[in-house]
C-alpha cells in the first residue's frame, strides 16, 4: 500500500472516517448539546439508559473538525455498556487516549466530548431525578 | 486513485524546462555571485539574467530594481520594516488594509509594538479597498501605504494603479504585495507607481527558496538582514542560485503563457463555481464572482452547517487537495484575516474551502470533484446538528438571499 500522509494518527482518521454511532436515538434518555458554532464546534451526544443504569446505547451528531467528529464517535463508544457513574467518570484524557492521541491543538475537541457526555447525563438525570440520588449515594459512598 | 491538486494558491509543481535550468546551479556551477573568479562571475552573471527576465515581466525601467530573497514573506517583511526603519526620520505612520497576508498584517503589527501607528482601511463583503479610504486615512505622518494586488484568500483584484495615484500625489511610498498575482495577472510596476513590489515564483511553477522584490531607485529601504554586500546592501546573504535561475525563468515562461493560461482556467473556475453552485445547496461564494475582478484560479467558497477541516481531509480521502480559512485548519485557532474582514458569518467562515487552479487542471477534474464535494457535503451534514437543526425549523440560513 503506498504510504498515507494524513494530519491525524491512524485510529483518530479511522474514527473520522468511519464514525461509530452516528445519529441520533428517537426515544433517547440523555442529550447533551455542548460548544458553538463560533467556536468551531458543536457536540450532540444523545444516550439510551436502561432501568438498570446502564448506558445501553449512545450516539452522536458533530458540527466540527476531523478530531472532533472522532473524538465524538470514540467518547460514544466509550459509555456504551457503562453504568452512569462509570460514564461519568469519563474523562477526555480517556478519549484522548483511546484515540492514540490528537494534536496539542485539538485536546479541546476531546473536552467537548467529554463535557457532551456529562450534559447529556445530566439530561438523564434531570429527567429521572429518583436516580439522582442514587448517583449521589454511591458517588458518596465510594 | 484519481489526484486533483486544487491548491496552486499555496505552491505549484516546478516545470520541467526550470527544474532542468537550475540542476547545472548545483554541482556543476557552486560559486558564490561574490566571488571574483570564473565560478563566482559565472553565478553572477546568471543572477543579473535573473534580474533581467523578473525586470521586463513586471516593466520595471531597470533590472536593477529587482532584489532577490529568500521567499515572499521576507519580501513583504523587507518592504515593510525596511520602509518603516528608512523614513521613521519622516513619521511613523503606515495605511494598509484589514485583508493583508499575514506577512504584512504581522509585519506592521510588529512595528506598531515599537511605536509606529497604522490605519487599516476596511474592505467591503467582496473584500475591495477603496481608493478613497486610503486618501482620508493619509496624514502627514504617513510614511508607506501597504496593500495586496490579488487577494491571496478569495481573489479580489484591487485598483492598485488608483491606490497607486493617490500615493504618487502625496508622495508617500507604495508597498504592492503581488505574491498571488504575479504569473497570473499583468503587472506593470510604472502603471501602478508602485515604489516596491513582491513575487513569490513557487506560485507560478518556480522553485521554493526564493522571493522577489521590486524597488524604485527612489524608494527608500532600510536593510532588515545585515551582513555582506549582496543585493545591493539591501539584502545581505549568500543568492539561492538555483532557485534565482529557476524562478527567472518560471517568471519569464508565466509571462510568455499568462494570456493561454489565465483565459483556459477563466473556463474552469466558471465550469467549477457553476457545478458547485447548482449541485450544492446552502452554499455561496466570497470574494468578486469570476470575471475581470477575480484572480483566475481562485475559488472561495463556505457550505453552510458544516466545518472546513472536515470537508478538506475528506477531499484528501478522495484525492483532492485544497485549502480551508476556518479556524480549525489554522494553527492558532483563527479564523482566515481577509474571512474576517469581508465580515462573513462566523458560521460561514467555519465551513469554508478554497480551491485553487492550475494550469494543468481538466474539465474531467473539475467534474470529479464538483461530484465528490457533493457528496462530501452531504456526508459532513449528515452528521452535523446543525443541518438537523436547521432541517426542523429551528435556524435559518445566513447565506444572503437564500430561503429562510
Amino acid at each position: 500500500m503506498a504510504e498515507e500522509y494524513n494530519p491525524y494518527n491512524p485510529i483518530v482518521m479511522d474514527h473520522f472516517l468511519n464514525p461509530r454511532n452516528m445519529g441520533d436515538l428517537e426515544d433517547a434518555d440523555g442529550i447533551g448539546e455542548v460548544g458553538a458554532a463560533a467556536c468551531g464546534d458543536i457536540m450532540k451526544i444523545s444516550l439510551k439508559i436502561s432501568d438498570d443504569g446502564k448506558i445501553s446505547d449512545a450516539r452522536f451528531k458533530t458540527f466540527g473538525c476531523g478530531s472532533a467528529i472522532a473524538s465524538s464517535s470514540m467518547a460514544t463508544e466509550l459509555v456504551k455498556g457503562k453504568t452512569i457513574e462509570e460514564a461519568l467518570k469519563v474523562t477526555n484524557k480517556n478519549v484522548v487516549d483511546a484515540l492514540g492521541g490528537l494534536p496539542p491543538v485539538k485536546i479541546h475537541c476531546s473536552v467537548l466530548a467529554e463535557e457532551a457526555i456529562k450534559a447529556a447525563l445530566d439530561d438523564y438525570i434531570k429527567r429521572h431525578p429518583e436516580k439522582a440520588a442514587l448517583v449521589a449515594e454511591k458517588k458518596h459512598k465510594a | 486513485m484519481i489526484k486533483v491538486y486544487l491548491d496552486h494558491q499555496s505552491s505549484t509543481p516546478v516545470l520541467p524546462q526550470v527544474y532542468e535550468a537550475m540542476l547545472p546551479w548545483f554541482s556543476e556551477y557552486y560559486g558564490n555571485a561574490s566571488a571574483l573568479h570564473e565560478q563566482g562571475l559565472r553565478a553572477k552573471a546568471a543572477l543579473n539574467q535573473s534580474r533581467k527576465q523578473f525586470s521586463e515581466a513586471i516593466h520595471s525601467p531597470d533590472p536593477e530594481s529587482i532584489l532577490f530573497t529568500s521567499c515572499g514573506t521576507e519580501a513583504n517583511n523587507l518592504a515593510v520594516k525596511g520602509t518603516a526603519y528608512a523614513l521613521q526620520h519622516k513619521g511613523k505612520h503606515i495605511i494598509l488594509s484589514t485583508a493583508e497576508h499575514p506577512s504584512v498584517e504581522n509585519s506592521v503589527a510588529f512595528l506598531e509594538r515599537q511605536g509606529f501607528t497604522a490605519t487599516r482601511v476596511s474592505v467591503d463583503s467582496q473584500g475591495f479597498i477603496n481608493p478613497e479610504d486610503i486618501r482620508a486615512a493619509i496624514t502627514p505622518e504617513t510614511i508607506l501605504i501597504a496593500t495586496h494586488y490579488a487577494n491571496h484568500d478569495i481573489g479580489t483584484i484591487q485598483p492598485v494603479a488608483q491606490i497607486g495615484e493617490i500615493a504618487r500625489e502625496h508622495k508617500i511610498q507604495f508597498f504592492v504585495d503581488a505574491a498571488f498575482s504575479a504569473g497570473w495577472l499583468p503587472i506593470n510596476v510604472q502603471e501602478m507607481n508602485a515604489s516596491l513590489l513582491s513575487l513569490s515564483p513557487h506560485r507560478f511553477y518556480g522553485p521554493k527558496g526564493v522571493g522577489v522584490l521590486y524597488k524604485n531607485r527612489k524608494a527608500r529601504l532600510s536593510s532588515i538582514i545585515h551582513g555582506g554586500i549582496q543585493e545591493n546592501n539591501f539584502r545581505s546573504g549568500t543568492e539561492n542560485i538555483p532557485a534565482i535561475v529557476g524562478g527567472g525563468l518560471a517568471m519569464q515562461i508565466a509571462e510568455n503563457e499568462r494570456e493561454t493560461r489565465v483565459s483556459r482556467l477563466r473556463v474552469l473556475q466558471e465550469k467549477l463555481w457553476k457545478g458547485l453552485s447548482e449541485q450544492i445547496s446552502y452554499i455561496c461564494l466570497n470574494g468578486p464572482l469570476p470575471g475581470e475582478n477575480r484572480h483566475p484560479a481562485n475559488l472561495n467558497v463556505s457550505t453552510e452547517f458544516i466545518e472546513g477541516e472536515g470537508q478538506l481531509l475528506l477531499c484528501n480521502a478522495a484525492g483532492i487537495a485544497v485549502a480551508s480559512g476556518s479556524s480549525c485548519v489554522s494553527k492558532n485557532l483563527k479564523s482566515s484575516l481577509t474571512l474576517t474582514a469581508i465580515g462573513l458569518d462566523i458560521t460561514l467562515a467555519q465551513g469554508n474551502i478554497i480551491f485553487t487552479l492550475g494550469k494543468d487542471n481538466t474539465f474531467e477534474q473539475i467534474d470529479y470533484v464538483v461530484s465528490s464535494f457533493a457528496k462530501i457535503v452531504e456526508r459532513l451534514r449528515q452528521m452535523s446538528p446543525m443541518w438537523d437543526a436547521f432541517q426542523k425549523g429551528n435556524i435559518s440560513s445566513v447565506i444572503p438571499g437564500n430561503p429562510k
